[in-house]
């Protein structure tokens, strides 16, 4: 077992994880946070993005160890006090999800994306969101919902 | 699925990296920015028992300039290889690959060094360090020796990293004001090349002065095209001249036959990607 400590969501939290735990497990097993996704658990499909020190990741594709010393947030830190995100609000307000599944981990990488990018085009957008996939293929209102969040489409 | 069992080992320097590489020896393996082995391990594919942590090397991160040389740390991560100025000035080519490896995600922690030493013939990082000739400085035991890219790649998954050495920084000569561009040819956004072309051309007026081109998937390494490079010089950039030059540009190869595509089909794509490289490398 190796001890490691991060910052999740705000909150600090340490445990005795073995090495071989993917950061996926640890945020869902030990910790509870349902929120992110296990998908494909093949690195595919980004359904268990989350960021770390700020910057998306796929995390069944990163061990809990190597976020040790690291900051952690899953969909479940976006909201502040009650107010949803404004890409959460804008997922919702575009239907930017059928089965949902796909959601949490679209939403992250959305937000990632415009971090870097605040005005991006759609292309950029779809672009951004290459490492996501939506099994329902909904990608039409996902697309909306960001340049929404955005602040209105630049083509 | 989860890996095997491992015992997890995170050196702060080299010489610590290289002294758990030669206690552990065949029992351990490297982990860069982990996006290609934790895949692996996950699947059983490969269960080392030690497994060694290169992130936590700082001295293995970051570009700087030597002269006429980039130096690329191999712990640089993709995503500040494709922000960085001085490779999208003298050696454009890194740049405009290094976006299309992979997807967002994989580009925050996946790095230079790691995705050069696996070796996969289809990374998209191999075929523009080889038509760049880059140079592979590799630390072991007894200090650090380097290898030309020509030297580099030998087989599948194989390169000239020996088994007690890692490879610590890639120095890419500069090609300022060469134009570059990557074409790569996928049915998915973030997969693997099924073929991709790396060109980068120096223009004297509307002539090709020099071309350098690399393949990639095209073989069991990266490869250049040669024969192309060749034909390009003293061409104008046209789409006549350029398509006939591209002609040659599955001379040499042994391209892989899969679900994607017969070997066939991938001789015919590098002759049409690279006709499209060069002539977008080629635009002012």
């Amino acid at each position: 077992m190796t001890r490691i400590e991060m910052t999740v969501d705000g909150a600090r939290v340490s445990d005795d994880v073995e090495p071989r735990m993917l950061l996926v497990h640890y945020l869902r097993e030990k910790l509870g946070k349902t929120g992110t996704l296990v998908g494909c658990d093949t690195s595919n499909c980004g359904a268990c993005t989350v960021h770390l020190d700020g910057h998306s990741v796929k995390s069944c594709n990163v061990l809990a160890v190597q976020a040790a010393g690291h900051e952690v947030t899953t969909i479940e830190g976006l909201a502040q006090g009650g107010d949803l995100h404004p890409v959460q609000e804008a997922f919702h307000d575009c239907h930017a999800l059928q089965c949902g599944y796909c959601t949490p981990g679209m939403i992250m990488q959305s937000v990632d994306l415009l971090n870097d990018n605040p005005h991006p085009t759609e292309e950029e957008v779809r672009l951004g969101l290459e490492g996501n996939l939506c099994r329902c293929t909904g990608y039409h209102n996902i697309v909306k919902a960001v340049l929404q969040a955005a602040g209105g489409a630049s083509s | 699925m989860i890996p095997a069992q491992f015992e997890y080992l995170a050196p702060t320097t080299v010489e610590e990296a290289l002294s758990a590489l030669a206690q552990h020896g065949d029992d351990a393996k490297i982990m860069a920015g982990g996006q290609s082995l934790l895949p692996v391990m996950r699947m059983r594919l490969n269960a080392p028992d030690y497994v060694i942590d290169l992130g936590g090397i700082d001295s293995l991160r970051g570009i700087r300039e030597e002269g006429d040389t980039i130096v690329v740390g191999a712990m640089t991560r993709h995503v500040d290889v494709g922000n960085d100025p001085l490779l999208a000035e003298h050696a454009a080519l890194i740049s405009r690959a290094v976006v299309h490896l992979a997807d967002p995600q994989v580009r925050h922690r996946g790095t230079f060094g790691g995705a050069l030493a696996h070796a996969d013939p289809a990374g998209d990082l191999g075929g523009p360090a080889l038509a760049l000739g880059a140079q592979f400085v590799v630390t072991g035991p007894g200090g650090s020796r380097t290898v030309a890219a020509d030297d580099f790649f030998e087989d599948l998954f194989t390169t000239a990293v020996g088994d007690d050495e890692i490879l610590t920084e890639v120095r890419i000569p500069k090609h300022t004001g060469w134009g570059a561009h990557y074409e790569k040819f996928v049915r998915v956004a973030h997969q693997w090349s099924i073929v991709a072309v790396g060109a980068t051309v120096r223009m004297d007026g509307g002539t090709i002065a020099e071309a350098r081109i690399g393949l990639t998937n095209m073989g069991s390494t990266p490869l250049r095209a040669r024969a192309v490079e060749d034909a390009l010089v003293g061409q104008p950039a046209t789409e006549d001249a350029v398509g006939e030059a591209a002609q040659s540009a599955a001379e040499g190869t042994n391209p892989p036959s899969d679900l994607n595509g017969d070997a066939d089909y991938r001789r015919h794509l590098a002759t049409v990607l690279t006709r499209r490289a060069v002539l977008a490398a080629a635009q002012p």
